[in-house]
């Protein structure tokens, strides 16, 4: 069998699979490259049909758009699957915490690799989150129609930065224990529901909370210290909730990038 | 022929009688009302299970021992890595000082040679009798509630502070005298 023969071989097969009814029921449509089928595909994939089936040219445009709020997105992704592979070893309980992330670093195999990755895509996010704003700030793009969707971006980045903050902790080390003992410390400073906050006696009086027992900060710490308590909070914190919220708001701020007109282009 | 119409048959419309509500709306706001109500209850009683009834961390109050274990005019750190807590004795006086900096929560150290406390993670130094003098605190280390029991220890509760800047430095409750 020569190679020409087996080229028609191979075009028999893929034609027998992608005319099959089990293929046509997953791929409606086929990749015969015309506008239309072009924009058939995108439509009717959920997966793909988060992207506008049609985009102006500016819009992929790198100079333009740096491809900051992309690549956030994919760093976010890569975030999440690293982080649910690290979830396979890590524990959230002080006794094992320590060790477990010792144990990824250097028994696990790849997960070193698997950590750092998480770590490092982590940095980039919060680098990527600013320089996307700054983008977003510098063409103007926060103008209306997109005012709202400034706002949501907003919202983004502190999830982006409270991620940072409560993944911090989950090594449970002498640096994270103390960054995170300095930084809930802050929140005793809350306004009326820090218990060092401006008018923390005023509320004590009225509503007899308020006390380093009951105010913002032990809401956070899960007590009046940063101790066990605090790493199984923040962990789910960090692994369920804030990672859902933030996907939501994804959800919104990419719907709302397509329905205020697509990416911004040029003035 | 003609057919009358009885009374009760013909189509007069009622004069619009002036509503606060339609019957459209009232079921709209209770069904709101009923929906908020319940995720309002849910998050607030959210809120309160985030606050637990027992906590299991170490009791504030603790046992220093005899005021004569504690040499006049001396720093104790005795106390200070089980319980964050430095115990001074001067001229028949005895106070506890919390060794958490005010700037942003570190543990100073106490510099015998040089007489000031001092905080290794942005430089904030402190007297002995705990008023800032240099760095970014910016008021003076807390004191804490110091008594004798019935068999003369010291008995030091770290949930009760006394702040110098409130003037509480002179509550009996912040020193003993012996």
């Amino acid at each position: 069998m020569n190679l020409i023969q087996l080229k028609a071989k191979y075009e028999e097969i893929r034609k027998t699979i992608v005319d099959s009814y089990v293929w046509k029921s997953m791929f409606r449509h086929g990749y015969k490259d015309t506008p239309r089928n072009r924009v058939l595909m995108t439509a009717s994939n959920v997966f793909l049909h988060l992207h506008p089936s049609k985009m102006r040219r500016h819009g992929i445009k790198v100079s333009y758009t740096w491809c900051a709020g992309g690549l956030t997105f994919l760093f976010f992704l890569v975030l999440t699957v690293t982080g649910v592979i690290l979830m396979f070893y890590y524990r959230p309980v002080a006794e094992y915490a320590f060790v477990d992330m010792k144990y990824l670093q250097f028994d696990v195999p790849f997960g070193m690799v698997m950590r750092n990755m998480h770590r490092w895509a982590a940095h980039g996010m919060v680098i990527l989150v600013m320089l996307h704003m700054f983008r977003v700030f510098m063409t103007g793009s926060y103008k209306p129609p997109r005012e709202f969707n400034w706002v949501v971006g907003v919202l983004l980045l502190v999830l982006t930065f409270l991620l940072s903050f409560t993944g911090y902790l989950l090594p449970w080390d002498q640096l994270s224990i103390w960054a995170v003992t300095v930084g809930t410390n802050m929140a005793r400073a809350t306004p009326l529901m820090g218990h060092e906050g401006p008018f923390a006696e005023q509320m004590r009086e009225l509503t007899g909370l308020i006390t380093p027992r009951y105010d913002a900060r032990s809401f956070l710490t899960a007590g009046t210290v940063v101790a066990a308590p605090t790493l199984l909070r923040f962990y789910v914190l960090h692994c369920i909730f804030i990672p859902i919220a933030a996907a939501v708001l994804m959800i919104v701020h990419f719907w709302r990038v397509r329905k205020d007109g697509g990416i911004s282009g040029p003035l | 022929m003609e057919t009358t119409i009885p009374e009760s048959k013909t189509l007069t419309k009622k004069p619009a009688e002036a509503n606060l509500w339609t019957r459209r709306e009232f079921f709209g706001f209770a069904g709101w009302g009923a929906f908020l109500s319940a995720i309002g209850l849910g998050l607030l009683a959210f809120v309160r299970f985030m606050f637990p009834r027992v906590l299991f961390e170490p009791s504030p109050v603790f046992n220093a021992g005899k005021p004569s274990d504690y040499t006049d005019g001396e720093v104790s750190e005795k106390f200070k890595e089980e319980q964050r807590v430095w115990i001074e004795r001067e001229g028949g006086k005895i106070i506890a000082i919390q060794a958490i900096c005010t700037h942003l929560g570190c543990t100073p150290r106490w510099l015998s040679l040089e007489g000031k406390f001092k905080c290794p993670c942005h430089g904030s130094g402190f007297r002995k009798d705990g008023i800032n003098f240099e760095g970014p605190a910016p008021r003076p280390l807390e004191r804490l509630a110091v008594r004798l029991d019935d068999e003369g220890n010291l008995i030091i509760d770290k949930s009760k502070k006394f702040l110098y800047e409130k003037g509480e430095w002179d509550d009996p409750e912040s020193f003993v005298t012996l």
